[in-house]
C-alpha cells in the first residue's frame, strides 16, 4: 500500500514566496469567526456520526471531518451572493455558507424543517438564501451546473443589464461581476462531465472556479490509481486554457492568501480557474468504510497537521492584535468551543423534535411548479407548498 | 385572461399565457414550414424576454444543422444564440445551472438520440431539482430537437426517447405533428416554468401549413380531435398522427369512420379526451413511434383499461415500431415504422367480430 505523506500531499512546495498577504488586513475577529465555523463543522459531523449510528440518519452520509479549512477558506474568499455548488460531502459547505445547523441536521433526520423539507437528505443540501445551489449526489454532475451559474452570472450583466431577482437583490440594483465555485472531489476528475464543463468554461470565458477537494482518495481508490497526471493536476486545466493552481488546504490563512487573489482575478477578468486543493479526510468515505486502503499511520500523520489546531494555535500565539497580545485568549477559545457544542446540541434537539413531513402535503408537492391535470396517471401533483427556508 | 403563478421557487410571479382566448383558425394562406414555425416561436419569445437564450450545436453561425435557427444569430447576436461544442452532457448541465440562477435556456439537441450522452443531466438533475431542493429551485429549460426514425439514419440516430423519458416524473413532454401546433406548443413550452422536452421530427421540418400571424399559445394536455367518427378511436403522438390521418382516409372509403386524436403532449396526457372518445366508439388503436415494451402506447392502453374497461367492445390494440433496433435499408425501415397500412389493419381488427 502506497503511503500518502503530508510532504507530498501539500500545496507548499509549489507556493511562490509571498510578498504580500491579503490576510494581513483581516480583522482578528474575522479569523476568530473562521475558527468558530471550522469548530462548528467538526462538532456537527461528530454528532452526525452518532446520529447515524443511532439510525436517526439514513441513507448515505459523508462526513467532512479534516477538510473544514477548505469550505471555510474558500467561502470566506467570496461575496455573500456569489453562487456555489458542491458534491455530496456537503455539510461543511452548507454550514460555512451560513445554513442554520438545525435545518441541516433536520434534513438528515428527514424532517419537514430540513433545508429541503426532508426530500434531499445528506447528499442534497440546498440553501437558496445562502446561494448554495446544492449538494449533488452524482460524482461530477455538479460541475456543469457551476459552469451554468457562472454563465448566468455573466449573462446577467452582459446581456440583461440587470440582476436576476435572486435573494437579496433589490429593485434597481445594478448587476455585478460574480464568481461561481464548483467543488468536486478528486474522483470527479475522471468524469466526462467535468471535462466538458471545463472546456465550455474556457471557451466561453466563464467566471467559475473548479475547486478540487483533493483528499487523495475516491472511496478506496488512491488518486494515482484512478487519475493520470495526479502529481500535477494543473496540466488538466492547461488543456482547457484555464488557469490552474495548487493550493494547500491545511492552513486556512494560507489557503485564503492563495485563494482570495484567485477569486479576485476570476471576477475581474471573468475567466475560469482550477484549483488542486490538497486536503485530507479523517474518517471513512461514508459511514460504512473499513478503510483497508490506507494505514492508521497515514491518517495520524495528517491529523498532526490539523487545520483547526493550527488556526487555534496561530490565533493564540503568533497572531497578535494591536495591543500586542494574541488575538485569542485561552478563555475565549474555551468559550467558543462551549458555544459551538451548544449550537450543535440545539440543532440535534431541533431535528429530533421537528415533525416529519405531512405525507399528504409533501409527497406530491415540489414535482412541478405549474402542475396541471393528467401529468400523472396515479394522482394530481400539489402546487407550491412553502419551504421553511424561504 | 392571463393567470399569475406564484411558487416558492419562482423569484417573481410567472405570468402564464391566456389559455382562455380561442385559438386562431388553422385555415389560411400564410403557408410556412414546420422549421419556420419553430423559429417564429423562439424568436417571438426571445424578443419579449431577455432571460431566454438558445444554445446548441451549429445553432448560430451554421444557421442550425436543420436550419431551424436560420437568421436568429443576426437578430439576437452571439451572446444569445450560442454555438456549443459537441458536449451534450456539458451544455445540458450548463443550462441547468443557468436556469436555477434565473435564466430561461432553450437547448437544441441536433437529435434526441444524442441526448442519451446527457442522460444524467436531463434525467437526474432536470426533473428532480425542484423536488430534491424541497421546492427551492425549479429547472425551466426547454430541450428540443429531432426525435424518431425515418431518414435511414440507422440504429444510433433514430431514437424515440419519449418511451424512456416519459417514465420520469418532473418533466413535461410535448410532441407536435404539424407546424400550427409546433408553434403554439413551443411558445407555451418556453413560457412554462417547468422543464419541457420538446420532440420534433426531422422528417416533418419541411412540412408546410398555414400558421396564423397573430400570437397564440396552445395549452398542454389538450388533444386535438382531427377527425370524427363513431367506429373506433385512433390515438397518436407526433409524426405518426399523419399516418393515422392517411389510414382514416382509406378506412372512410370502406365506410369505417374513426375519431383521430392528436395528443400533442405526452405529459400531461389528455386521457379525458381519450376516454370520452372510447365511450363513444368502444374501440381503440394507439399508434406510437416507440418500441412496444413499456411504451407510451402501453401507458395509454393501461389508463384506458383502468378507466373505461366496461365500455370496450374489443381489447385495445397498439401499433408501435417493430421491436428491433432501427434498420438502415429503406424497405426494412419502412416496415419497421408504424404506417397507414398497419394502422388501418388494426382498426379493422377491432371491428371484426
Ligand atoms: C457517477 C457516480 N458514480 C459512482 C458514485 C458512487 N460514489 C459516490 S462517492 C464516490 C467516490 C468519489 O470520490 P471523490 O470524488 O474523491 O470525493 P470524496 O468522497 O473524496 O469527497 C463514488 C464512487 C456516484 N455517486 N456517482
Ligand atoms: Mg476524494
Amino acid at each position: 500500500m502506497a503511503q500518502m505523506t503530508t510532504e507530498t500531499h501539500s500545496g507548499s512546495p509549489h507556493r511562490k514566496a509571498r510578498t504580500h498577504r491579503v490576510s494581513d488586513s483581516l480583522p482578528g475577529e474575522t479569523l476568530i469567526t473562521w475558527l468558530r465555523d471550522m469548530l462548528l463543522i467538526r462538532e456537527f459531523e461528530n454528532r452526525c456520526a452518532q446520529a447515524y449510528q443511532q439510525a436517526k440518519i439514513g441513507g448515505f452520509c459523508h462526513l467532512y471531518t479534516g477538510q473544514e479549512a477548505v469550505a471555510v477558506g474558500t467561502i470566506q474568499s467570496l461575496e455573500r451572493d456569489d453562487p456555489i455548488v458542491t458534491a455530496y460531502r456537503d455539510h461543511g459547505h452548507a454550514l460555512a455558507r451560513g445554513m442554520d445547523p438545525g435545518a441541516c441536521m433536520a434534513e438528515m433526520f428527514g424532517k419537514i424543517t430540513g433545508c429541503a423539507k426532508g426530500k434531499g437528505g445528506s447528499m442534497h443540501m440546498f440553501d437558496k438564501p445562502n446561494w448554495l445551489f446544492g449538494g449533488h449526489g452524482i460524482v461530477g454532475a455538479q460541475t456543469p451546473l457551476g459552469t451554468g451559474l457562472a454563465f448566468a452570472a455573466r449573462y446577467e450583466w452582459e446581456v440583461m443589464g440587470k440582476p436576476c431577482p435572486n435573494p437579496g437583490v433589490k429593485p434597481g440594483d445594478k448587476p455585478k461581476k460574480k464568481v461561481s465555485l464548483a467543488y468536486l472531489g478528486d474522483g470527479a476528475l475522471n468524469q466526462g462531465a467535468l471535462h466538458e464543463a471545463m472546456n465550455l468554461a474556457g471557451l466561453y470565458s466563464l467566471p467559475v472556479i473548479y475547486v478540487v477537494e483533493n483528499n487523495g482518495y475516491s472511496m478506496g481508490t488512491a488518486i494515482e490509481r484512478g487519475t493520470t497526471m495526479a502529481h500535477d493536476l494543473r496540466k488538466k486545466a492547461d488543456a482547457y486554457g484555464i488557469r490552474g493552481e495548487i493550493i494547500d488546504g491545511f492552513d486556512v490563512i494560507d489557503l485564503y492568501d492563495d485563494f482570495k487573489p484567485l477569486v479576485d482575478w476570476c471576477r475581474e477578468n471573468q475567466r475560469p480557474a482550477f484549483v488542486d486543493l490538497k486536503t485530507y479526510r479523517y474518517l471513512g468515505h461514508s459511514m460504512s468504510d473499513p478503510q483497508k486502503y490506507r494505514t492508521k499511520e497515514e491518517v495520524d500523520q495528517f491529523k498532526g497537521k490539523d487545520s483547526i489546531d493550527r488556526l487555534a494555535s496561530q490565533l493564540m500565539g503568533e497572531r497578535k492584535g494591536k495591543d500586542g497580545k494574541p488575538i485569542l485568549s485561552e478563555a475565549r477559545f474555551t468559550e467558543i468551543q462551549t458555544e459551538v457544542k451548544e449550537a450543535v446540541r440545539k440543532a440535534m434537539d431541533f431535528a429530533e423534535e421537528s415533525p416529519t413531513p405531512d405525507v399528504e402535503a409533501e409527497l406530491y408537492s415540489d414535482v412541478f411548479i405549474n402542475p396541471q391535470p393528467n401529468l400523472s396517471p396515479t394522482r394530481d401533483y400539489i402546487h407550491g407548498v412553502k419551504n421553511p427556508l424561504l | 385572461m392571463t393567470t399569475t403563478l406564484e411558487h416558492p421557487a419562482l423569484p417573481e410571479p410567472a405570468i402564464l399565457p391566456d389559455f382562455t382566448k380561442p385559438l386562431p383558425s388553422r385555415e389560411g394562406d400564410r403557408i410556412i414550414q414546420f422549421r419556420e414555425a419553430l423559429r417564429e416561436a423562439m424568436s417571438e419569445e426571445m424578443r419579449k424576454d431577455s432571460r431566454i437564450f438558445l444554445m446548441g450545436e451549429e445553432v448560430a453561425q451554421y444557421n442550425g444543422a436543420y436550419k431551424i435557427s436560420q437568421g436568429m444569430l443576426d437578430e439576437f447576436g452571439p451572446l444569445r444564440i450560442i454555438d456549443s461544442p459537441i458536449s451534450e452532457n456539458g451544455f445540458a448541465g450548463l443550462a441547468v445551472g443557468a436556469a436555477m440562477y434565473g435564466l430561461r435556456p432553450i437547448i437544441e439537441f441536433m437529435s434526441w438520440s444524442f441526448s442519451l450522452v446527457a442522460a444524467d443531466q436531463i434525467l437526474n438533475n432536470v426533473p428532480k431539482m425542484l423536488y430534491m431542493s424541497g421546492g427551492q429551485w425549479g429547472c425551466p429549460v426547454v430541450f428540443r430537437g429531432n426525435d424518431g426514425a425515418g431518414g435511414q439514419l440507422g440504429s444510433t440516430h433514430s431514437w424515440c426517447v419519449e418511451g424512456l423519458y416519459a417514465n420520469v416524473p418532473g418533466v413535461k413532454i410535448v410532441i407536435p405533428s404539424n407546424p400550427y401546433d409546433a408553434k403554439g406548443l413551443l411558445k407555451t413550452a418556453i413560457a412554462d416554468p417547468d422543464p419541457v422536452f420538446f420532440l420534433e421530427s426531422e422528417r416533418m421540418l419541411g412540412d408546410k401549413a398555414h400558421v396564423p400571424p397573430e400570437e397564440y399559445y396552445i395549452p398542454f394536455g389538450q388533444a386535438a380531435l382531427l377527425r370524427e367518427g363513431k367506429d373506433c378511436t385512433i390515438v397518436s403522438f407526433g409524426r405518426p398522427v399523419n399516418f393515422c390521418l392517411e389510414a382514416d382516409e382509406a378506412l372512410r372509403a370502406e365506410g369505417i369512420e374513426c375519431d383521430v386524436l392528436d395528443m400533442r403532449t405526452i405529459r400531461p396526457l389528455d386521457i379525458d379526451s381519450i376516454i370520452a372518445s372510447v365511450k363513444k366508439t368502444g374501440r381503440i388503436v394507439v399508434v406510437d413511434q416507440c418500441w412496444p415494451f413499456a411504451s407510451v402506447a402501453s401507458e395509454v392502453v393501461t389508463q384506458v383499461i383502468e378507466r373505461a374497461f366496461d365500455w370496450l367492445d374489443h381489447q385495445p390494440l397498439r401499433v408501435n415500431t417493430e421491436d428491433v433496433p432501427t434498420p438502415y435499408s429503406k424497405v426494412l425501415e419502412a416496415e419497421y415504422l408504424p404506417n397507414p397500412r398497419k394502422i388501418a389493419a388494426a382498426v379493422r381488427k377491432t371491428l371484426a367480430s
